[in-house]
């Protein structure tokens, strides 16, 4: 995870703003567990994001944006809401020191970025922007600084190009819709 | 070459010779467990256009999160849970009131050496007590496997931790497993399968080994695991004789086994044999390895709002308490109902603060009845919840008002997990929660069990 001092964005409209957290989020604070079942509808998830850690985080996220934090994101519960509500308020990806181990997996099998780079998240600042690049596997600020995440093993980069755990089922198992 | 439980378990449920840490391979489980999530997950399912769930005899479902249930919306969830197992045909479906998914699916004989568990929650570490292999996933990743039967398993690096000594007067399990949390953080054992061995380990009953391997998913652990001794196939022979016959007969039947119904001794060898198959060898590869003593610790409180916050009780004694609650898959047990009576026999619940107690099953609160436990805990002033997780994640059944305090004998203490983010919640044992409600405070049991004698 080098950083590599002259790079340049590619694409200055796909930046997203960086909402900066701390050490140890856990699912509770990410999605209530007073909802895990009576919302089912993922659009309405996303009015319950980080309800019980940034109340301003709902009504103010924008499409694209990144959340940063430090260690263990993500601890605690198996609810897949905790990754499912941040997809549906349209965070772009999630950059860590590390990840909740369950909370990882619902989120690479939801389509939500989980980046692990503690470089990063030592960089940047709440508010920053910052772009993804999942090709070239970099992180780009607007000040021109970038930061190499590791790669994504083969069987999760295939769900992460299907979008998610379900459409790469419905693919394998040939049911996915309009599939040939 | 030498390997540890996980590496072993994982490799035979593949078919392969050996593994090693950082393979990724495909898991077949034996027990794909789900619970009042199962609706949820029944809706992902169908989205998959698989009409008929691969292997529904190998299916574990309960309703125990929110039950009975507190609102129209969770009985209607209730209502589609009992809709898919009718039309799926899963035969291991257990009714609402019958206890927490953990302790009734080890009740029920679904669980023993070498069984390797999915579940759709994330306290599924809890299995290893009982030398099986068990690890939380998500809801997609259950539909996944009611499809398919199998999913992917990343083999985890392994953490050894020994515990020596003996346990003074008012300590247990809950009080080292919090030391442990409290040390090694709550990313202290991340990905990781954890072993737990040593002398402190193996005096232990089924009871409190189960607590180690539960709370090690507020470590971060993929799973955990327990050394089996007399005292497991002693445990698994009693529910075996209890008339959780017919899981095991069926277990025993998917393992070609040609035993005769009823006989607890070709059960009993077998679990011994697969015990011994997939104990860590001498040698094996450990990320880390802790010691630990037992006998230096005292007993520990996980303060507000993170389990790794821990604080010997010596250090928040005298803490106002509004609310006492002993119960939930961490420590709603009859040996952990026993030392509350125990502690509060002729005693009352100080005025301004409440008890509950929630058993973990419907057979600990038999036998909680029948050894005169809960007679004595009402005439305490206590009151007690249908078997079940109650309000443990906020759903019902005595989740506290804003501004109050609960002692509780549950694994989590997030902000807002029970229901309001301005209340606070400190866990520890049973003997604790139950002498912290005659107290209304936070109180050692020792000082009220000397106050009157």
């Amino acid at each position: 995870m080098s950083q590599n001092p002259k790079s340049e964005i590619v694409n200055p409209k796909s930046l997203g703003r960086v909402w900066k957290y701390g050490d140890g989020i856990n699912t509770d604070v990410i999605f209530p567990g007073k909802y895990t079942y009576t919302i089912s509808n993922p659009a309405e998830m996303a009015q319950y994001a980080l309800e019980d850690l940034d109340p301003s985080f709902a009504g103010n996220v924008q499409p694209g944006d990144v959340i940063v934090a430090g260690k263990n994101w993500g601890n605690g519960s198996s609810r897949e809401q905790a990754a499912i509500c941040l997809k549906q308020a349209g965070v772009g990806a999630v950059i860590a020191v590390s990840f909740g181990r369950i909370w990882y997996r619902n989120a690479i099998n939801n389509g939500l970025l989980a980046l692990t780079c503690p470089e990063a998240v030592a960089a940047l600042n709440h508010g920053d922007r910052v772009e993804i690049d999942l090709e070239a596997g970099l992180i780009r600020t607007e000040t021109g600084t970038s930061f190499s995440f590791p790669p994504f093993a083969p069987s999760v980069q295939a769900i992460i190009a299907d979008g998610g755990l379900i459409p790469h089922l419905q693919k394998q198992l040939g049911t996915r819709k309009g599939a040939s | 070459m030498s390997h540890t439980f996980v590496e072993k378990i994982l490799a035979k449920n593949a078919g392969l010779s050996t593994v090693r840490p950082g393979q990724v391979l495909d898991a077949t489980p034996d027990v794909a467990l789900s619970h009042d999530n199962t609706a949820a997950i029944s809706k992902i399912f169908e989205t998959l256009g698989v009409d008929r769930v691969k292997y529904p005899d190998r299916l574990a479902i309960t309703l125990d999160h929110a039950a009975p249930p507190p609102t129209t919306k969770h009985a209607q969830n209730h209502a589609e849970t009992r809709r898919f197992v009718a039309r799926q045909g899963v035969t291991h479906f257990f009714e609402m009131g019958r206890g927490i998914c953990h302790q009734v699916l080890c009740e029920e004989g679904l669980i023993y050496p070498g069984v390797l568990l999915l579940g759709a929650d994330s306290h599924s570490t809890h299995y290893g007590a009982l030398g099986a292999f068990g690890a939380g996933v998500g809801r997609s990743e259950m539909a996944a496997i009611w499809a398919t039967g199998q999913l992917w398993l990343r083999v985890p690096e392994s953490i050894k931790i020994t515990i020596n000594g003996s346990f003074s007067p008012w300590v247990t399990s809950k009080d080292i497993t919090l030391f442990i949390i409290g040390q090694l953080g709550a990313d202290g054992g991340l990905y990781a399968s954890i072993e737990f061995h040593g002398e402190a380990v193996t005096g232990m009953s089924m009871a409190s080994r189960f607590v180690l391997t539960n709370m090690m998913a507020e470590m971060g652990a993929k799973n955990a695991w327990v050394v089996q001794d007399e005292v497991t196939f002693d445990w698994l022979e009693e529910q075996s004789s209890r008339g959780a016959g017919a899981s095991f007969d069926q277990a025993q039947d998917k393992q070609g086994s040609r035993g005769v119904e009823r006989d607890f001794e070709g059960k009993r060898r077998e679990w011994e044999a697969v015990s011994q198959e997939l104990a860590p060898d001498l040698g094996a590869n450990y990320l880390a390895e802790y010691e630990f003593d037992a006998s230096a610790i005292e007993p520990q409180v996980a303060c507000p709002h993170t389990v790794d916050n821990v604080k010997p009780l010596s250090s928040v004694a005298g803490t106002k308490v509004d609310q006492a609650f002993l119960g939930t898959c961490t420590n709603g047990r009859l040996e952990d109902i026993a030392v509350a009576a125990q502690v509060m026999a002729g005693r009352r619940v100080a005025p301004g603060t409440r008890m509950l107690i929630i058993p973990a099953s419907s057979q600990v609160y038999i036998e909680a009845i029948k050894a005169g436990y809960v007679e004595t805990l009402l005439a305490a002033g206590a009151t007690f919840g249908t078997p079940g997780c109650g309000p443990c994640m906020g759903n019902h059944m005595g989740v506290p008002a804003p501004g109050e305090v609960t002692i509780s004998s549950a694994n989590r203490n997030f902000q807002g997990r029970m229901g309001t983010r301005e209340s606070e919640i400190y866990l520890a044992s049973p003997a604790v929660v139950a002498a912290s409600a005659i107290a209304g405070k936070i109180i050692n049991p020792a000082q009220i069990i000397e106050k009157s004698s």
